[in-house]
């Protein structure tokens, strides 16, 4: 019993924060983005929430969770948003290539995460490696009362803030998505930009936004991983090719942000089940984590092969739009 | 400009497609954004560091050309990853988006250290090189000939199969690492015989990758003449403008998808044998280290051009060398190198804009 509630936690610790990045790639593909940078977006998220609360802490006497916890909030957000922003006025307004601009964005995220995860205790003339207990605290802070409960406390509401805010999150955008006027106006633009031209929607809006939107959402998962998973430390590389698994999940959920909250699930359970099959070898391992990528081509596969219409990516996903080139 | 329709303002800039641009004016647009970016990166640096730019950006050119050792090392990365670039180009010239170069060399790898590993003694030097070339090449056409075989047959997206053939090739290399690990429990392959040098790329003229470089320089002039010369260059184009109109002329669009697939995996495969064989004698998940990514970005900055690739490969490389020196010299992180690569990157692909397309800003009226 035990060994499945941890089991369980583990699983829900991998996946939340792949289920971020999911989030807001999905979001960013509706509008006909494919931003490949998520993975440097996440790590422009993790590095900024980490080095505002850094800072933070370092600059005043008795640091206050709460403040910590809003800054570094803050700050992930802003850097998310930045990196999809950098990403939309390459392939927007300068009409650069979509995969190639976002592999740049990757380069550039990973490598500012890394170089100020790596020296800013160092930058700022303090020794060691960077850690942020208090505002992790904040981050770490279970349910109240209620993950006292024997069993359900500790499946259900033994997670911090983040965790929650991600299930919200989803539904959220399912509902937008999927029952709103903006929603159906920004599919429009992923699927038949030009289409949604002729009917006066403002096509390079709705796709800043959604990109930018969208790569705050990324960052929120780097902050997850930074805070709650790894309690306010940093480890280079760290962070591992789960932005690559959010990338995956988008298509795992087939553009869907409730499929992808129970996908992250199952991504998450993949991705550590490794560890309780009883007699793995250390060989056997490594195959095993190959699961969540063979799961997701078996998925990529056989969405193409069913045809269903619904579950095809958006028609004009990875393509420009300019309205002079008709 | 045009007369101005009665009460309607013209738009303060508006943007017009160039029909062409001079070599010299794109290139000169090309050298500013370079500037640009290195102005920005000083910037940067200055920001972080309080640095003088001018001493780090010397301890760049130090660190990547400064002493003959250091300037072969900068050659053989720089000539690594011209390959898989070249080898992603025909693929995208196809509008294939192949964005698993870095599978397709870790598998080339694998394969090539697995002959290397077991007919190390059994055959003779010359022809246990060319046996594990081969098996590089057929391991990299098959990892590069499956997403093709499923966008040829059922329109699967290449660009998300082949990212994820990457990292199920990662998971591959670390089973097959656990199995020839050496010293037992190490968890790395160490080199493999160190002491026969059985599978090693021999030097050529005294030059200890010469081999290399002699090879990748062949494989880029021939693909340049392949892509425009040869019936087989005009189809890759051809899809690569309009599916339909090539199969309106007469193509067989799958057949061109799996064989132009098959070379563009074939020779991220041969660049797997050249990491193994001339680079490093070992093998490892961190082999192709971001290559087949980088070489995405380098392969699309050069046009498809792979004339130019020569030169943008060997840029990259020099900057990233660069940066691993003025990390071990300033005592920073040596990823500030990835940092500098991605501005700059930004603004090389940012500048495409200017030259493709002209800005032109409302005129003061004159008369």
């Amino acid at each position: 019993m035990g060994a499945i509630i941890i089991f369980i936690q583990k699983a829900i610790g991998q996946g939340v924060c792949i289920l971020y990045g999911a989030n807001g790639e999905i979001l960013t593909e509706k509008s006909g983005n494919l931003n490949l940078g998520v993975p440097g977006m996440m790590y422009m998220g993790g590095i900024a929430g980490l080095a505002a609360a850094f800072l933070y802490e370092k600059g005043v006497a008795v640091p206050n969770a709460s403040v910590g916890f809003v800054l570094a909030l803050l700050a992930a957000l802003l850097a998310g948003a930045l990196g999809g922003l950098i990403y939309s006025v390459l392939t927007i307004t300068l009409r650069a290539n979509q995969n190639v601009s976002g592999l740049a964005l990757t380069t550039f995220g990973v490598g500012v995460g890394n170089f100020f995860g790596g020296s800013l205790s160092k930058l700022s003339g303090g020794v060691g490696q960077i850690s942020v207990a208090t505002t992790a605290s904040a981050f770490r802070l279970k349910v109240p009362l209620l993950s006292d409960i024997p069993v359900v406390g500790d499946v259900l509401f033994s997670y911090g803030f983040l965790t929650y805010f991600v299930v919200v999150l989803s539904v959220y955008l399912s509902w937008y998505l999927n029952r709103t006027r903006q929603g159906l106006c920004l599919r429009a633009v992923g699927e038949s930009p030009a289409t949604a031209d002729a009917a006066g929607i403002n096509v390079s809006l709705y796709k800043y936004l959604a990109t930018v939107i969208g790569g705050a959402i990324c960052g929120l998962g780097g902050l997850y991983f930074v805070m709650e998973y790894s309690g306010g430390t940093w480890t280079n590389n760290g962070f591992g090719d789960r932005g690559w698994l959010a990338v995956a999940l988008v298509i795992f959920a087939r553009w869907r942000p409730l499929n992808a909250l129970w996908g992250a699930l199952l991504f998450g359970a993949l991705y550590i089940l490794y560890l309780y099959i009883p007699g793995l070898g250390r060989s056997m391992q490594e195959i095993f984590k190959m699961l969540p990528y063979l799961v997701t081509v078996v998925v990529l596969i056989l969405t193409s092969l069913r045809r269903k219409k619904e579950d095809q990516p958006p028609e004009s996903l990875g393509l420009h739009y300019f309205r002079e080139e008709r | 400009m045009a007369k101005q329709i009665h009460g309607a303002r013209e738009p303060l800039m508006h943007i017009t497609k160039r029909q062409e641009c001079s070599f010299l004016k794109a290139a000169l647009i090309r050298l500013a954004a370079v500037a640009l970016a290195l102005v920005v990166c000083a910037g940067v640096i200055v920001a972080l560091t309080g640095l003088n730019p001018v001493q780090v950006y010397a301890s760049i050119i130090d660190g990547a050309v400064g002493s003959n050792r250091r300037l072969w090392v900068t050659l053989r990365d720089a000539v690594a990853l011209l390959l898989v670039a070249v080898a992603i180009t025909p693929a995208f010239k196809m509008r294939f988006w192949n964005v698993g170069g870095e599978g397709q060399v870790l598998v080339g790898a694998t394969a090539t250290a697995a002959v290397m590993i077991y007919l190390g003694g059994a055959l003779p030097g010359w022809l246990l090189l060319i046996a594990m070339a081969l098996a590089s090449v057929l391991a990299g056409v098959i990892w590069g000939v499956i997403p093709a075989l499923f966008k040829a047959g059922w329109n699967t997206n290449e660009t998300l199969f082949t990212l994820m053939m990457n990292y199920i090739a990662t998971q591959l290399v670390l089973f097959c690492v656990v199995f020839w690990e050496n010293p037992a429990g190490s968890n790395t392959v160490g080199l493999i015989h160190p002491d026969t040098q059985a599978g090693w790329m021999p030097a050529l003229f005294g030059l200890k990758y010469g081999w290399s470089l002699v090879i990748v320089v062949a494989i880029a002039a021939f693909m340049y003449v392949y892509l425009r010369y040869s019936k087989q260059g005009y189809e890759i184009a051809y899809v690569g403008q309009s599916v339909n109109t090539a199969r309106y002329a007469g193509i067989s669009v799958k057949k061109v998808i799996i064989r132009t697939m098959a070379i563009s995996g074939g020779l991220c495969g041969l660049a797997g044998f050249l990491l193994v064989s001339s680079t490093s004698h070992t093998i490892s998940e961190a082999l192709a280290g971001g290559r087949g990514f980088t070489a995405i970005v380098v392969a699309w900055l050069s046009k498809l051009n792979t004339f130019t690739m020569m030169a943008v490969a060997f840029l990259l490389t020099f900057m990233g060398k660069g940066a691993l020196q003025i990390a071990s010299q300033f005592n920073l992180n040596e990823n500030a190198s990835e940092i500098i690569t991605g501005i700059i990157l930004f603004f090389v692909l940012g500048c495409e804009f200017f030259i493709n397309y002209k800005v032109e800003f409302r005129r003061r009226k004159e008369d």
